[in-house]
């Protein structure tokens, strides 16, 4: 991909052979090739001697059949198939969120006391469903697998994917939104029994007290905030650890040796929500490694315009018709028409392929000093090795 | 079997769904759905429950507030509306309706306890949610429910993605556990028997891709098993093969010749023949016909799912500047109305 003036592209070469680089991070919006990036940087990096373990979301079945990630049990595995001449591996794994959940919850609490949470109706809820707990989990198996790594040396690289959310800032305030939640004052009101000193607190909030309840139980029935009560009673001790895993790893992402990769696809919306994703890194001083724009339409014969391509084709078609040329001609000259269609795909192509570029260049306009490296489209899915070291390739060369 | 044709799957609906994978074009098929429905003279609300705008963006109007906003006035008496459903608001409103909270509600509020239940008490927001288009499709100009004629002769519901609409509609399934009786539970109740009635269907939107008609597939079996009606599926962004296949294999089979007759005809019309540009002319259709193929593929599995297919047309820019108007003629075109 040639560069475009001006812009730099990301040092993806560096990016992934710096020792110092030891977790990437890719986000965007649904739908943009996180996954395809990840798995491909991933790849790239294992090949390029480091120890590479990609921890993905969602991937498309046969991209994860590719990966050997038929089962989903939570651990990585070893990706067969790689390149390993440089000594470096891949593992890769898929994120089984209730499963990551369930594991905390045995981590930090006594088994009688898992069991009872583990079988309460709020929390198989809440650890399935709660708009969140994805991202939440994501973050929380980032900081086990690096826990892991440094424990038994094992990857130098955590390349994550992140969930497919509505917004790609979902992933960063997901963490957040569960830590507020702990923390909210109807929690802690619910949970005020429990705790020492419960009663002072209870009678300070004591009006508030007898209106959120009566609501709650008015609106909910009864049994809800008893399950709830039951719950939050249960996890109780677990508050802090929760609490302070999300803030480790919420740290984590600030170092220097995290480097973000923003995805998005060369369409109005995806590049809006990388706008946005990339002004929050920096709000949040959060390293930014650039924007990868993928499926970018490029054109293999690039001298000839789409205006000139569509008025050519225009030409060739008159001048058959002019000639009395026509159905009867056809059967003598079976090459009869090729050319005018080739024509007319050129002009479609070209036009899609201005739209993609208007697009990137407002983005750039915005955003003077992001690297920005272009994946051109490719005519079909990616779903092997050799497809994710193409990908590989184009984002190094920017 | 060939799939039902679009008008029965259409007939006496009154609630559109619409789901799709994330990237497919879901709210802007949404809105054309909803733009094709209003224009035979018909009173139709379009709802979005994900606080994203994309109403606002799609008719380019002020981004909606709590209250319905008209957006399209027919010559023939049709309109079209808008209404953007906040779980926030949603609740305030439930409690001040059921429960003359008057400044009650502001301390909830302050207690966290409507953050608690609209973002973080699973299936509460998606009852709230739902409740609003249950309101909607059975309001009536009467003074109780169910007296005069209906408002809305047709509600369009922009939902959230495959992945998520199964739950999302499931509510009475969602909440059973976590609220075993009290209004939440009997709202529930009362939504899902609306969500499953004949008056409903939901569409799933793809494109020809592989994960997008993988997730249509699952979405299909999920709705189904789970008891809801299901409409059309449609296709955005359908590709017209631009290139005659048969004459591309000619063109394979005889590669000189080709490269010979395309650059004469250039010539004759005076483009710069390189052979960087013949080439690159013929790797193009090669693509676009490996692409063709693919989605040809694809296009199988969509059909095996016995379900009506209506197709869209790729719009070169965009929804912007009128290209929902296009997509609804083409709905208009394949039968809805």
């Amino acid at each position: 991909m040639a560069s475009r003036p001006g812009v730099p592209a990301i040092d993806v070469e560096a990016l992934l052979t710096d020792a110092g680089t030891g977790v990437i991070v890719c986000c965007g919006s649904g739908g943009v090739g996180k996954t395809t990036t990840a798995a491909a940087l991933g790849l790239r990096a294992a090949e390029a001697g480091r120890h590479v373990v990609v921890l993905t979301i969602d991937p498309a079945r046969r991209l994860a059949q590719s990966l050997g990630l038929t089962e989903l049990d939570n651990v990585p595995r070893r990706v067969v198939g790689v390149g390993e001449a440089s000594g470096g591996s891949l593992h890769a794994m898929m994120l089984d969120m209730k499963r990551t959940f369930d594991e905390v919850v045995e981590a930090h609490s006594t088994a009688e006391k898992a069991e009872q949470i583990l079988a309460n109706p709020f929390y198989q809820a809440v650890s399935s469903s709660f708009a969140g707990t994805q991202e939440y989990m994501a973050m929380e198996k980032l900081g086990q697998l690096r826990a892991q790594a440094a424990r038994e040396d094992s990857w130098d690289l955590i390349v994550v994917d992140t969930p497919p959310s509505r917004s790609a800032l979902d992933f960063l305030d997901a963490p957040k939104r569960l830590g507020s939640f702990l923390d909210g004052r109807f929690i802690r009101l619910l949970t005020a029994p429990a705790r020492a000193g419960g009663k002072a607190y209870l009678k300070v909030f004591s009006v508030g007290a007898t209106i959120a309840g009566a609501t709650m139980s008015k609106v909910l029935g009864g049994q809800f905030l008893t399950d709830v009560q039951t719950f939050v009673a249960a996890l109780e001790t677990m508050f802090g650890g929760f609490r302070e895993r999300a803030d480790v790893t919420y740290a984590l992402l600030k170092e220097p040796t995290t480097a973000f990769v923003v995805v998005a696809a060369p369409e109005r919306d995806a590049l809006r929500e990388a706008a946005y994703f990339v002004d929050r890194l920096a709000s949040e001083g959060m390293p930014l490694a650039g924007v990868v724009v993928n499926r970018l339409q490029t054109l293999a014969a690039p001298a000839l315009t789409g205006g000139r391509a569509a008025a050519a084709a225009e030409q060739l078609q008159d001048r058959t018709t002019d000639a009395g040329h026509g159905a009867a001609a056809t059967a003598s000259d079976p090459l009869e028409g090729l050319t005018p269609a080739l024509l007319r795909l050129h002009a479609d192509l070209a036009d899609v392929a201005d739209r993609h570029e208007g697009h990137v260049r407002r983005f750039v306009a915005g955003h003077p000093g992001v690297p920005v490296s272009t994946v051109p489209a490719g005519a079909t899915d990616i779903h092997d090795l050799e497809g994710l070291r193409t990908v590989g390739a184009a984002l190094a060369a920017g | 079997m060939a799939p039902p044709p679009l008008s029965r799957a259409l007939d006496g609906v009154r609630l559109h769904v619409v789901t799709g994978k994330g990237g497919v074009g879901k709210t802007s098929v949404a809105a054309a759905l909803a733009l094709a429905l209003s224009r035979a003279g018909r009173k139709v609300l379009l709802v979005e429950v994900e606080g994203r705008q994309g109403i606002s963006q799609t008719f380019d109007v002020p981004p909606l507030g709590t209250s319905e906003v008209r957006l399209v006035t027919h010559a023939d008496g049709g309109e079209l509306w808008g209404l953007s459903v906040d779980a926030k608001a949603a609740l305030l409103e439930y409690l001040q309706t059921f429960y003359k909270l008057g400044r009650a509600g502001g301390a909830l509020e302050k207690m966290g306890v409507i953050d608690f239940a609209t973002t973080i008490a699973p299936g509460v927001r998606d009852v709230l949610l739902t409740g609003k288009v249950y309101e909607a499709v059975g309001r009536t100009a009467g003074h109780r429910r169910g007296q005069g004629p209906r408002v809305w002769d047709a509600v369009v519901l922009d939902a959230p993605p495959t992945g998520r609409i199964t739950r999302f509609l499931n509510v009475n399934v969602q909440v059973a556990d976590l609220a075993r009786m009290g209004p939440i539970h009997s709202q529930a109740e009362s939504i899902t028997r609306m969500l499953r009635n004949r008056q409903s269907v939901v569409h799933v939107v793809t494109l020809l891709e592989e994960m997008p008609v993988q997730e249509t597939a699952d979405a299909v079996a999920e709705l189904s098993d789970a008891g809801f009606g299901l409409g059309a599926v449609v296709v955005n962004q359908v590709r017209e093969p631009l290139v005659d296949e048969a004459l591309l294999e000619l063109a394979a089979r005889e590669p000189a010749r080709t490269r010979d007759r395309v650059r004469t005809d250039l010539a004759a019309v005076g483009v710069r023949a390189t052979a960087r540009t013949v080439a690159g002319l013929l790797e193009q259709a090669h693509d676009h016909a490996e692409r063709v193929a693919l989605e040809q593929s694809l296009a199988d599995e969509v059909a095996a799912l016995g379900l009506p297919r209506v197709d869209l047309p790729t719009l070169p820019s965009g929804t912007e500047d009128g290209g929902v108007a296009v997509l609804a003629d083409a709905l208009t075109r394949q039968g809805v109305r």
